[in-house]
């Protein structure tokens, strides 16, 4: 693939599918990766009388990230949007992340890691979670393809930018104003 | 407690074979299946048995496709209880590996894509004569039984037969996992034991846990699964690469090391970063003692899309012990010597890859590890040595003040075949030679 310009804005339409080209990974049809990175919006109904519980995981990641700030740092992040809505039929949790690997590559990995933090455990608050998530991950990976609502447009004002180049950046920039400050 | 008397040798012991034939079969019927494998099973050592006398040479392991276990007779209620991708079996598998083009199924030699491949009896021998004589024997029985064999493929040690090297001279079997309860000692930068549910079924793996088995029990327990490889080294290709990018032989040798990650000794690039160092190299107390992430992080030593380096990112990857392998198998074909030009003739590696999950070990490695271009953010690059390649791909190696980039970097390798295999305990063994799988 040519370089692409980080700093010419892009957008991608993407057809209905999620892909514009069917690829198999290892659990399923392979996403493509958009201006706006990878990602994926998942959105599942919430069992009745959760709604607490999964509020309370905000806290529980904000505390696993104070506590060790590279706690993420696997999935590869932008952003995490974590939102609950119910627009008639029922509260709805949709999980949004923006990263930079294709999560079907690396969804043991992601497990493993939602173990750790407890991110998993929101999941058994949502309906349809498997029952035997430890153990089978094709089921796990099926949960989220069942559930995912591709985009139809993503667009990035810096496009295509892994989260470590801008952190490369940062830190060449905090550098150079240290350069410049023992320059004085 | 692991039930090393029930688990077949193969993935447990390392037998000192320089030679081995592999015999793809297929089981014109239940009942000659059963009779070929009814002696067979008498042949199989167990990694206790192999591993405590090396007197037993029964070298002998024995395993199966998806539609080798139906052709033994076990019902269609049990075969769906096994893995997607083991009864879609590796060739359907090819898009998820990245074995595609030149490297893809329609191209493999030895009807090993056909649904008529049932079994693999693996054949591994102490030199070419003993080797010889089992091939013999093997084929008076299979004559005797009427099992069909589709194809096979002798394997031998290419010389010096000193240490162990593939074609293009690379030291091999360097880093190998230690499973726990073998009683083998990790040597050091190796890592901690591994769980053996990583390897055989019926135990627990490094989640804690232990996954559920497919049916019967009987037939699953202390079974793993292989994939089989073969894959062809252009030496030829190879060495001209080397001479059309570096001009000395001390700089064809650091370009080799490059590619691999370790000189042809063995020797690792991060502790042997500028000359070549063949007693570290074959010393394995010092091989393996080395990390990325602290001595190498820009890979200055050893190249980020190195083989060794994506193939086992050590400490810059996670949960590296839920990837693990063991690896088996040889060269096949004949030795090209340094000074030959190439002669055409197919030479390579034929090695099974054992796991207890095809998909999050090996195809992991294939998809990710070896083929996926924006590896550690690489962005254009596939292992240069495994990957699939057509020209299109790079190869960058950093270097202050700037790195050197390889740009359209040839094949050196063809995958060649492959195909998936479970390998069943020795009480399973009995239990499909009985028709037990039939009858349960």
């Amino acid at each position: 693939m040519a370089q692409q310009d980080g700093s010419k804005p892009a957008a991608m339409a993407i057809p209905k599918e999620g892909y514009f080209k069917l690829e198999q990974g290892r659990f399923g049809p392979q996403f493509p990766r958009t201006p706006a990175c990878h990602g994926f919006t998942v959105i599942v109904k919430v069992k009745p009388g959760r709604e607490q519980a999964v509020r309370d995981y905000g806290k529980t990641i904000e505390e696993a990230v104070k506590g060790s700030p590279d706690v993420l740092k696997p999935l590869q992040l932008h952003y995490l949007r974590w939102v609950l809505f119910d627009v008639g039929s029922g509260l709805h949790f949709m999980y949004q992340g923006i990263f930079d690997t294709d999560f079907d590559k690396y969804i043991e990995d992601a497990i493993a890691l939602f173990n750790q933090t407890g991110v998993t455990s929101v999941f058994t608050n949502l309906e349809g979670w498997p029952d035997d998530w430890k153990t089978n991950v094709p089921a796990v990976a099926k949960f989220f393809h069942d559930h995912q609502r591709p985009s139809f447009l993503e667009y990035g004002e810096y496009p295509y930018v892994t989260s470590s180049e801008i952190k490369k950046a940062l830190k060449l920039k905090q550098k150079f104003s240290e350069m410049l400050d023992q320059m004085q | 407690m692991l039930e090393i008397d029930d688990i077949q040798h193969f993935l447990l012991t390392r037998t000192p074979a320089l030679a081995a034939r592999y015999e793809f079969l297929k089981f014109p019927d239940a009942g000659r299946g059963r009779a070929w494998l009814s002696t067979m099973r008498e042949k199989v050592g167990s990694g206790k048995s192999v591993g405590e006398q090396r007197a037993d040479a029964r070298w002998v392991t024995v395993a199966f496709t998806w539609s080798g276990l139906r052709a033994l007779g076990v019902d269609e209620a049990s075969l769906a209880t096994f893995p997607e991708e083991f009864k879609q079996g590796m060739a359907a598998r090819a898009g998820v590996l990245g074995t595609t083009g030149a490297n893809g199924p329609e191209h493999w030699a030895g009807g090993v894509t056909s649904p008529d491949l049932h079994a693999i009896a693996i054949l591994f021998a102490r030199d070419v004569p003993e080797r010889e004589r089992c091939r013999d024997e093997h084929q008076r029985f299979v004559g005797q039984c009427g099992v069909e064999v589709i194809s096979s493929l002798d394997l031998e040690a290419i010389p010096p037969l000193e240490y162990a090297h593939e074609h293009f001279g690379y030291r091999d079997r360097l880093s190998q996992p230690v499973i726990e309860g073998t009683g083998v000692a990790p040597t050091p930068g190796s890592g901690p034991p591994i769980k053996a549910g990583e390897f055989f079924l019926g135990y627990p793996d490094e989640s804690g846990e232990t996954p559920a088995l497919p049916r019967p029990e009987i037939l699953t327990r202390n079974g793993s699964y292989l994939a089989y490889f073969r894959m062809q080294e252009h030496v030829g290709r190879f060495r001209d690469f080397l001479r059309a990018n570096a001009d000395t032989p001390e700089a064809q040798e650091l370009l080799a090391a490059k590619l691999m990650g370790r000189w042809r000794s063995g020797a690792p690039l991060v502790l042997a970063p500028e000359k070549d160092d063949p007693a570290l190299g074959a010393d394995m107390q010092r091989n393996n003692d080395f990390d990325y992430g602290k001595m190498d992080p820009y890979g200055y030593a050893c190249p980020v899309g190195s083989h060794v380096r994506r193939m086992n990112p050590r400490d810059t990857a996670e949960n590296m012990q839920r990837r693990k392998v063991v690896r088996r198998g040889g060269t096949y074909g004949p030795h090209l010597p340094d000074d030959a030009p190439e002669d055409g003739k197919e030479r390579g590696i034929a090695a099974f890859i054992g796991c207890a999950n095809l998909t999050r070990q090996f195809e992991f490695a294939m998809n990710v590890w070896a083929n996926d271009p924006r590896f550690s953010e690489l962005g254009n690059e596939r292992d240069p040595i495994i990957g699939t390649h057509d020209g299109s791909y790079d190869m960058t190696i950093p270097k202050r003040p700037i790195k050197k980039k390889i740009s359209g970097l040839p094949a050196f390798t063809t995958v060649r075949g492959g195909a998936y295999f479970f390998l069943p305990g020795l009480k399973a063994l009995e239990f499909l030679a009985a028709g037990g799988a039939a009858r349960a």
